[in-house]
């Protein structure tokens, strides 16, 4: 019984997680300049990542793996926000002006 | 004192790590350990900038207000993504962070661009530049706000 609803919670987490990454790559070919495909690009490092590796340490149950698991997790969440924040700024420094106007439909 | 913290720090690390535990190989990982101590003590790298063991305490007991919201701007920005009009209004704003440290004011940024939708573009001592997806991300500014204060308070310097 607790094997078939770690196996159903961990189907659960994986397929949101491949939703989440999934919506991001989208975003990433949708939005207009480099900062708004940032947003969608940080979609997949937390939450992407971070469903499937919940619904990983589900199928796992209480391990070492699932120690490991959180501390991947971990990682990703300290180190991601650096990248972003990097390529931000250098995209600043290259004046890379962003689209302030409103925008609608389409891609530019 | 610092160093004897790093060395047992270090090695809790490995065994989570390892997950093997014959006498060899705990003695491979007590030795770099200590290995990689000295190293760390020769470079000078021991200094003031680790992280206390209150304000880590304090930053998991945040994490979970953390989540929550990284949960909830995601929803958001996945909703605007599959919109097929696709209503985003990307927008510069200027932000103050309340925060006293360099470390406080690296969480409270990286909490920002964790949270999607914000992204954290340049950091000026207080000043921070943040990038919104919406208007609405950075104008209403109460979550902004509140997690600033939350940030001050796992920073703990008041």
């Amino acid at each position: 019984m607790i094997a078939i609803a770690a196996d159903i919670l961990s189907w659960i987490g994986i397929i949101g997680g491949v939703f989440f990454i999934v919506v991001g790559a989208v975003g990433v070919i949708r939005m207009p300049d480099i900062y708004t495909r940032l947003h969608s690009a940080g979609m997949t490092d937390t939450m992407g990542a971070g469903l499937m590796l919940i619904g990983m340490s589900f199928h796992e149950g209480i391990t070492l793996v699932t120690v490991r698991l959180i501390l991947i997790w971990g990682f990703l969440l300290f180190t991601s926000p650096i990248a972003t924040y990097a390529l931000s700024r250098a995209a600043l420094h290259g004046e890379v002006t962003p689209v302030q106007v409103n925008f609608k439909g389409g891609s530019s | 004192m610092r160093s004897v913290c790093l060395a047992v720090v270090l090695f809790i690390f490995w065994l989570l790590l390892s997950g093997h535990y014959t006498p060899l190989l705990l003695g491979l990982g007590v030795f770099s350990c200590i290995l990689v101590v000295y190293i760390a003590r020769r470079m000078d790298i021991l200094d003031n900038e680790s992280i206390s063991l209150s304000l880590l305490l304090r930053f998991i007991a945040y994490s979970p207000w953390l989540l929550k919201e990284i949960w909830k701007s995601n929803l958001n920005v996945a909703r605007i993504i599959l919109t097929p009009s696709l209503p985003i209004s990307p927008t510069m704003a200027g932000f103050q962070a309340l925060q006293k440290t360099d470390l406080g004011r690296v969480i409270y940024a990286n909490s920002i661009t964790l949270t999607p939708g914000t992204i954290t573009t340049d950091v000026n001592g207080c000043d921070l530049k943040i990038h919104g997806l919406t208007w609405e991300d950075v104008d209403g500014r109460q979550e902004e706000d509140e997690m600033n204060v939350r940030v001050s308070w796992v920073e703990g310097v008041n």
